[in-house]
């Protein structure tokens, strides 16, 4: 039990709420009661004439309820927690998987551990560590993946580095298998995508930048599709960018073979022409695509090609951005915006509100099999309440992130976090 | 004739090979010779005149001591001149000075040729090229018929049979030899093999072979009467089988905690060298209730004297072409 838990007798009930669940399909006006950290009951018309006099009482003013937010990719390092964490928060974000390029690298069990305990005392967003793939992140010898799974890593991945050798990566598809444990792979051709800091395309030439073809992320996704066939291997791409990547994920899963994908709000909210007069907040990796690689992104949400959004939040001071657009640093902070970029794709109709709130909760918990992402009775008291449709504005001034270094800088949103319930306790709350 | 004589006219071949395409008839035959001469090799000062005038070559392209020290002293007890060739494996790579050794060799007119090479098939290879006998010592991680057979020898003195037992091979199976003889072996007389390793430590469609898959060692290891480790061999191994020694050892080292999942009075075997804290404990390998591990040292004497003596039978039935 963390230190920040609650009284285990305490009850609560959230009164007068759009009840959201994507696991039961739910949505409808009524309440949800908690006990302690778990959730006793989330039922349409609970609360509607009575609420229990034993309860704190929440009345939510007719705003949406849902299970607090799941995001499958974030880069944290080890000194601030803390900020990471108020921002999640801030953002609904109740549970966050973090990347392992910490300092040190989550490579060895005793980081595992280390990197789950200052979570707990920090005390805000709940955090589970990815393992390495390889010792260091360096692509060529395996980390003790058995014993990082047992010391809690949920999954395994090299950040943002592919697995370059092939044989290596047969070899880690092959020895994850033995464990039943997931790779999550970045996919971009390292030599192809080499010394490139934008999409390849005419932006880039005009800006005279050097490109990073799109065909450097295709090469990755097909070559281990057929490897994680060849070993039956779990793989899952992360940030897919392109028409072609979510093409080829769309006929691997036709055939029957289990490989999942998630995508970034950037590669559906934005494009190359974000870049704009060299926009470093704008550098990204994957970079920006093209206009046709955006809407294929759209159109593998809505068919299912591609399972999740994660926000892909990577904060970077500011000495890393206000250079030269080809020497600042790749990355975008994205957890505070996670919710209402996504919530474009409700407003545009591409999506209904529950779809959109599976792709940010229920998935990415089901994919790495994370007890989150429900309202059902007896699940973690984890919850967001928010405002689906009011307008606000993205700024510095209004970003909880000590970063500021979002890609969405200065885009009108609607939708807005007003409350963040984690173990039955409010870690956030508008105004506060 | 002394009392050793017996028929070994059902044996079919003229070498020995491999343990694949041998019938349970063939395998019996060798076993029960071998049988016959567990307990001679226990009377001090045993030597008998079986093969007198024989000359046995041993012809290792790798490095071993043990095999080869048995397979000596095996034609030595039977009267035979025992030849070593130690060959370098530098001076060794191509198949046509693999050929060359043999025609050179093939001159001196040897009665048996045991060899053991690096490279798969190689033995098969030289066999075509000699007349006389050839037994494999093992080549690549191919086969290693003669520590398949004493391992059923040293199974079937303790069990009585085969037949029924289920039989556990765990570790480093892609580059073993050991394993794809027993697996051969076993099959044929009956009993069920499991493979207990990392997926990246079997090889492909390994279950096609006849066995069942595990990945997990305590499930595998759940009611097995025996329990075969191999060594884990490193030197057959680039990078990236499995991340570290001690990985390996905590999820696939046979240790009392995993071993209790197998019946209570399994067998323990080992073909050695062991690695101990790699592959196996020593509380388990120096387990004296259960561990038969120097039992099987003792029985590759036996099996390879049956051998040796099968074979020189065959010699005059003029099986070679």
């Amino acid at each position: 039990m963390s230190p920040h838990s609650l009284d285990p007798n305490v009850r609560v009930a959230y009164i007068n709420a759009r009840l959201l669940d994507p696991t039961t399909g739910l949505d409808g006006m009524g309440g949800v009661l908690t006990e302690g950290e778990r959730i006793v009951e989330a039922q349409e018309g609970l609360f509607a004439d009575s609420v229990p006099d034993d309860a704190k009482v929440i009345d939510c003013n007719g705003m949406c309820l849902a299970p607090g937010l799941v995001d499958m990719r974030v880069h944290m390092s080890g000194q601030n927690l803390n900020a990471t964490g108020s921002a999640a928060v801030a953002g609904g974000i109740t549970t966050a998987v973090c990347l392992p390029g910490t300092t040190p690298v989550i490579d060895d069990p005793t980081v595992v551990e280390s990197v789950a305990r200052s979570a707990r005392k920090a005390g805000l967003v709940k955090v589970y560590p990815y393992g390495a793939i390889t010792k260091g992140l360096k692509g060529q010898e395996l980390a003790e993946m058995g014993m990082l799974a047992e010391s809690g890593a949920v999954a395994f991945t090299d950040g943002n580095r592919a697995i370059e050798n092939s044989r290596t990566m047969v070899q880690a598809l092959s020895y994850s298998a033995t464990f039943g444990l997931m790779l999550v792979e970045h996919p971009e051709d390292p030599t192809l995508a080499a010394g490139g800091v934008m999409t390849e395309g005419e932006t880039a030439t005009r800006l005279g930048l050097t490109g990073i073809p799109p065909e450097a992320e295709a090469i990755i996704v097909d070559r281990d599709i057929r490897l994680a066939k060849m070993t039956g291997g779990r793989l899952h791409f992360a940030h897919v960018s392109t028409a072609e990547s979510v093409e080829l994920i769309r006929r691997a899963k036709d055939t029957g073979l289990t490989v999942t994908c998630d995508t970034a709000p950037p590669y559906f909210a934005l494009n190359e022409t974000a870049v704009g007069d060299y926009r470093t907040f704008a550098k990204l990796s994957p970079p920006l695509r093209s206009e046709a690689d955006r809407e294929a992104i759209v159109a593998g949400l809505k068919d299912g090609a591609i399972d999740a959004i994660a926000s892909d939040h990577c904060p970077m001071s500011e000495d890393l951005k206000r250079l030269p657009f080809a020497d600042a640093a790749n990355g975008g902070v994205g957890m505070e915006t996670l919710l209402a970029v996504t919530l474009e794709l409700v407003h545009n109709g591409h999506l209904s509100l529950l779809e959109a709130l599976g792709l940010i909760s229920t998935h990415p918990a089901e994919l790495l099999g994370l007890p989150a992402g429900s309202l059902k009775a007896g699940s973690a008291a984890d919850l967001v309440v928010f405002d689906p449709n009011v307008g606000w504005q993205v700024k510095d001034t209004v970003l909880h992130s000590k970063a500021k270094n979002t890609p969405f800088d200065g885009r009108p949103l609607q939708g807005r976090v007003l409350r963040t319930v984690i173990d039955g306790r409010t870690v956030f709350k508008i105004g506060s | 004739m002394s009392d050793t004589a017996f028929d070994s006219s059902v044996y079919p071949l003229p070498h020995l090979l491999g343990i694949e395409g041998l019938s349970p008839v063939d395998i019996a035959l060798f076993l029960d010779r071998a049988d016959q001469y567990v307990d001679k090799n226990r009377q001090r000062g045993m030597m008998l005149d079986t093969l007198k005038g024989r000359t046995i070559m041993n012809l290792f392209f790798e490095n071993s001591t043990r095999t080869r020290t048995s397979f000596e002293l095996a034609g030595k007890r039977l009267g035979a001149e025992v030849i070593n060739m130690s060959v370098s494996t530098s001076s060794i790579k191509k198949g046509e000075t693999l050929i060359d050794t043999a025609m050179t060799l093939n001159a001196m007119h040897p009665d048996v040729l045991v060899v053991r090479h690096g490279s798969s098939g190689a033995v098969k290879l030289l066999s075509e090229k000699v007349n006389c006998a050839v037994i494999n010592a093992g080549d690549g991680r191919h086969e290693h018929p003669t520590q398949a057979l004493l391992d059923a020898l040293t199974i079937r003195r303790r069990r009585g049979q085969l037949d029924g037992l289920q039989v556990a091979i765990c570790g480093d199976i892609l580059h073993s030899r050991v394993a794809r003889s027993n697996i051969h072996l076993l099959n044929t007389l009956g009993a069920r093999v499991r493979l207990i390793a990392p997926k990246t430590l079997l090889p492909t469609d390994a279950e096609l072979l006849g066995a069942e898959v595990f990945h997990d060692m305590k499930a595998g290891l759940k009611d097995c009467d025996v329990v075969m480790m191999l060594r884990l061999q490193t030197e057959r191994m680039k990078t990236n089988f499995f991340p570290t020694v001690r990985e390996y050892y905590h999820f696939y080292g046979l240790d009392n905690e995993k071993l209790s999942s197998a019946k209570p009075d399994a067998l323990i075997m080992h073909p050695g060298p062991m690695n101990r804290g790699v592959e196996i404990s020593s509380e388990v390998a120096d387990d004296i209730g259960r561990s038969a591990i120097r039992e099987q040292v003792e029985m590759g004497v036996a099996v390879r004297m049956a051998c040796l003596e099968v074979l020189c039978n065959n010699l005059d039935r003029e099986l070679l072409s």
